[in-house]
C-alpha cells in the first residue's frame, strides 16, 4: 500500500499542528471576550413610543425622518432607511411600546457569516459593518436571527443599514444618539454586565410591575442590547423561539471538520487509488502470465 | 521563425473563431434574443442598483440569480467531481468517455455561476477582498465556499487543459498538464466534497427562518450526497441530448459504449439516491417533525421525497434492471426535478415560510438567469465542435500513448522474465 511510514509521520504532524493551533485560537478569542461589553438596557414599560429615538437616529446619519407613527397591528420594522423602529401592542396590561434595532449579540452571527470581516464584533461591544470592506453578499442578512441588517436595493452603490450603536461616540466617551435624546430615560447606556444587575434591582424593586425575565441575557448567547418589560415578550413581537445558543455554534460543527477532510480525504482518496491501480496490474500481469505460458 | 509561429497561432484561433454548423436555427435564434434582453436588463441593475431588476426584498435578500444558478446549478455540476473519481481512483475505465464531456460540463458550470454571483453581488468591485487578505473572514462558511469554487475551477481547468492542448497543438504543455491530472482530480474531489456540503452549510445560520421539514443540522451531509445524483442525472440528460447534437464530432467508441455508460450511471444514482432517502427519513424522524407532516407544508414536504427522490430511484433501478434506457431518462428528469425542488425550498420557497407575502422573482430576474444558462450551453457548444472532446485524440498524443504503454508492456516482461529465471 501507499501509506509508508515516512507519509504517516508527516501526516499526522500536519494533524497535530492544524489540532493545537486550533486550540491556541480558540483561547485567544475567549480572552479576548473578556473585555466587557458595552450595552443599552431598554425598559419598555418607560417608553412612551414618542419616536425621539427615531429621529436622533435619523438626524445623526442622514437617513429620511419616519413618515409613520406607531400604531396597534400595524408593524414597522426597520429597513435600509431606518436603523431604529417602534411599534405599539395591545397587550394583556394595555397598550405598549416596543422598540426594535440592532441586538448587538454576544456573539453575533451576522459577523460570523460575513467572508470580508466587514461586518465586525469590536472589543467594545457595538457590532458594526464597515463599507471598505463588505461586498454586498448579503449573508449577514440571511444568518441574523433578528433579521437586522437591511441592504440598499435601489442603490448601484448600496451599503447595509444597520445601527452601530453609536460606536464613533463611545470611544469619544459618549453615549447612542438615542440614549441621549430619550425623554422618558427608557433607554440606558453602560456596561452589560452592570446592565443586567440594573435590570434586576428594577425587577424586585418592582415585581408586580415587571416581567422577570430580562430578554436578551441568554437569548442567541446573550445580547447586548437588554428588555425589560411588563408582559411577556412574545406579546411584544419578540421571538422566544430563538434558542440560548449563540448562532456561530450552529457552524462550528461543519468548520471544524474541513480541516479534517482536507487532510484525510486526499490522504485516502490516493491509497484508493494506488490499492486499484496494484490490483489492476495485478490482473493484467496475471493475463500476460496466463499468455506467454 | 518565432513571430511565423505566433501568427500562425493567431490565424489558427481566429479560424476557429468562426461558427461552425448552421447559424440560423431556432436554438441560436432564442438564445440570441434571451442573451441580448439579459445584456440591456444588466445595464439597468448596474446603473439602478439590484432592485430595479430583482425583486429584492429585505426578507428574501437572496433572488434566483444565487438560490437557482449558483446553489442549485453547482449541485448539478456534482459529476465532475463523481465521475472524475470513478475513473481515476477507482479505476472504471468503462466512463473514460465521458470524462472530458463532464469536466468541460463542470468547469463550465463553475464559470458562468460564479459569474451570477458576481451579478448578484452588491458591490462585485469589492469581491477581491476575501482573496487578497487583509480582510479573511475565516469563521465565514461563505468564505470557504468562495475559496473553494476558486481553487476548483483551477483543479478542473488542469484536468481538462490537455484537451485544449490537443486542440491547440501544444505537445510540451500537454505533458506538463497531463501530468497533474491525478493531483488534480484528488485535489477536486476533497473541494468539491467541502463545497457542496458547504453550500448546504450557508443555510446553517438560518435556524429559525427556515421550516423544520428542511431545516436540520445535517443540511450540509444531505446538500453533498445529493450532489452526487444531481450531477449524475445531469449527466444521464447531457449524454443523452449530445448523442442526438453532437452526433458528427463523437468517435465510435463514444457512439457504441453510451449505452452501457448510463445504465451503470443509473445504478449508481439509484444507490446514492436511497442513501439520501434513507437519511432524510433519520433527518425527519431525529427531528420529531411527525407533526407538521398533516400540514400543507407537510405534503409539499412529501412530494418532494417521495415523488422527486423515492420514485425516481426506482425508476433508476427499473431502467437499469430491465435495461430500459427511457425509464433511466425519465427518472434522470425527475431527478432533475427533485433537486431544483429541494435547493429552491431550503433557499427561498419554505425561506420565511411564517411570512404572509409570496416571494417570486421578476421576469427580468429570469430572463438573466436564462441568459446565463444559454451562454453556458453556447460556449459548451463551441468548444465540442472543436475540441477533442467526445472525438479522438489528434494521432500525436494516441501515437505518445501507445508509445508509453509499449515501453510499460516491456518493462514488464523483462521484469517477469527476470523472476522466471
Amino acid at each position: 500500500m501507499a501509506i509508508n511510514r515516512r507519509g504517516f509521520l508527516k501526516t499526522l504532524g500536519v494533524a497535530g499542528i492544524s489540532l493545537t493551533v486550533g486550540k491556541s485560537f480558540g483561547a485567544a478569542r475567549e480572552e479576548k471576550n473578556a473585555v466587557e461589553f458595552n450595552g443599552i438596557l431598554y425598559d419598555s414599560t418607560l417608553c412612551s413610543g414618542c419616536q425621539s429615538c427615531e429621529y436622533a437616529c435619523s438626524d445623526k446619519y442622514e437617513l429620511p425622518y419616519p413618515t409613520d407613527a406607531p400604531v396597534p397591528g400595524v408593524v414597522r420594522t426597520t429597513s435600509d432607511k431606518q436603523r431604529v423602529a417602534v411599534n405599539a401592542y395591545n397587550t394583556s396590561k394595555g397598550p405598549q411600546h416596543i422598540r426594535k434595532a440592532c441586538n448587538h449579540c454576544n456573539e453575533p452571527a451576522c459577523a460570523s457569516a460575513c467572508l470580508t470581516k466587514a461586518m465586525l464584533k469590536t472589543d467594545e461591544g457595538p457590532v458594526i459593518w464597515r463599507e471598505e470592506k463588505c461586498m454586498g453578499c448579503r449573508s449577514c442578512m440571511i444568518s441574523c436571527p433578528f433579521d437586522i441588517p437591511k441592504f440598499e436595493f435601489d442603490s448601484p452603490n448600496p451599503k447595509i443599514q444597520k445601527c452601530r450603536m453609536c460606536y464613533e461616540e463611545l470611544m469619544k466617551g459618549d453615549v447612542p444618539a438615542c440614549v441621549e435624546v430619550c425623554p422618558q430615560e427608557a433607554l440606558t447606556f453602560g456596561k452589560r454586565k452592570d446592565l443586567i444587575e440594573l435590570a434586576r434591582t428594577r425587577i424586585y424593586a418592582e415585581p408586580e410591575k415587571y416581567n422577570h425575565n430580562i430578554y436578551g441575557e441568554h437569548e442567541v448567547g446573550g445580547t447586548g442590547l437588554l428588555y425589560l418589560a411588563s408582559v411577556p415578550f412574545e406579546e411584544l413581537g419578540l421571538r422566544k423561539d430563538l434558542g440560548t445558543t449563540s448562532y456561530p455554534e450552529y457552524n462550528k460543527t461543519f468548520l471544524y471538520s474541513v480541516p479534517a477532510v482536507l487532510i484525510l480525504w486526499p490522504a485516502f482518496l490516493l491509497g484508493l487509488h494506488n490499492s486499484f491501480k496494484e490490483r489492476r496490474s495485478n490482473i493484467l500481469k496475471g493475463k500476460e502470465d496466463g499468455h506467454e505460458e | 521563425m518565432k513571430s511565423e509561429q505566433s501568427t500562425g497561432f493567431l490565424k489558427f484561433i481566429l479560424r476557429e473563431l468562426k461558427p461552425k454548423g448552421k447559424i440560423i436555427t431556432p436554438f441560436n435564434i432564442i438564445s440570441a434574443l434571451t442573451i441580448l434582453v439579459a445584456a440591456v436588463i444588466l445595464v439597468f441593475r448596474f446603473k439602478d442598483g439590484l432592485g430595479s431588476v430583482i425583486h429584492g426584498s429585505q426578507d428574501a435578500p437572496w433572488g434566483l440569480w444565487i438560490n437557482f444558478n449558483v446553489i442549485t446549478g453547482v449541485a448539478f455540476a456534482g459529476g465532475g467531481f463523481v465521475v472524475t473519481f470513478m475513473v481515476y481512483i477507482l479505476g472504471l475505465e468503462k466512463y473514460r468517455p465521458i470524462v472530458r464531456a463532464t469536466v468541460l460540463y463542470a468547469l463550465l458550470s463553475y464559470m458562468f455561476y460564479a459569474g451570477a454571483l458576481l451579478l448578484d453581488l452588491g458591490r462585485p468591485w469589492k469581491v477581491i477582498n476575501p482573496i487578497i487578505g487583509n480582510s479573511f473572514g475565516i469563521s465565514s462558511v461563505l468564505f470557504l465556499v468562495a475559496w473553494h469554487f476558486l481553487l476548483y475551477m483551477g483543479s478542473l481547468f488542469a484536468e481538462f487543459f490537455p484537451t485544449i492542448a490537443e486542440w491547440a497543438n501544444l505537445k510540451r504543455l500537454r505533458k506538463v498538464f497531463a501530468s497533474m491530472t491525478l493531483a488534480a482530480v484528488i485535489f477536486g474531489i476533497a473541494l468539491s466534497t467541502l463545497h457542496q456540503s458547504g453550500l448546504g452549510a450557508l443555510f446553517l445560520m438560518a435556524k429559525p427562518k427556515i421550516h423544520p421539514l428542511w431545516y436540520s443540522e445535517f443540511i450540509p451531509i444531505l446538500f453533498f450526497i445529493s450532489s452526487i445524483f444531481a450531477g449524475l442525472s445531469l449527466v444521464i440528460i447531457m449524454e443523452t441530448i449530445n448523442q442526438k447534437v453532437f452526433w458528427r464530432n463523437m468517435s465510435f467508441m463514444h457512439k457504441s459504449s453510451h449505452r452501457n455508460i448510463v445504465l451503470g450511471l443509473a445504478r449508481v444514482s439509484a444507490v446514492s439516491m436511497f442513501v439520501y432517502f434513507f437519511m432524510t427519513i433519520l433527518v425527519f424522524l431525529h427531528g420529531k417533525n411527525l407533526a407538521y407532516l398533516n400540514t400543507s407544508w407537510g405534503y409539499w414536504y412529501m412530494m418532494e421525497i417521495l415523488g422527486f427522490v423515492l420514485l425516481p430511484c426506482m425508476m433508476f433501478l427499473y431502467g437499469y434492471r430491465q435495461r430500459q434506457l427511457t425509464a433511466v431518462r425519465i427518472a434522470a428528469i425527475m431527478s432533475v426535478v427533485g433537486i431544483i425542488l429541494n435547493r429552491m425550498n431550503v433557499s427561498t420557497i419554505a425561506y420565511q415560510w411564517y411570512a404572509h407575502s409570496i416571494h417570486f422573482p421578476t421576469w427580468m430576474e429570469i430572463v438573466v438567469s436564462v441568459a446565463v444558462i444559454f451562454v453556458q450551453i453556447l460556449v459548451f457548444r463551441w468548444i465540442i465542435r472543436r475540441m477533442p472532446v467526445y472525438r479522438e485524440s489528434p494521432s500525436w498524443v494516441t501515437g505518445e500513448e501507445q508509445k508509453k504503454s509499449f515501453k510499460q508492456k516491456e518493462e514488464r516482461r523483462k521484469k517477469w522474465m527476470v523472476s522466471a529465471g
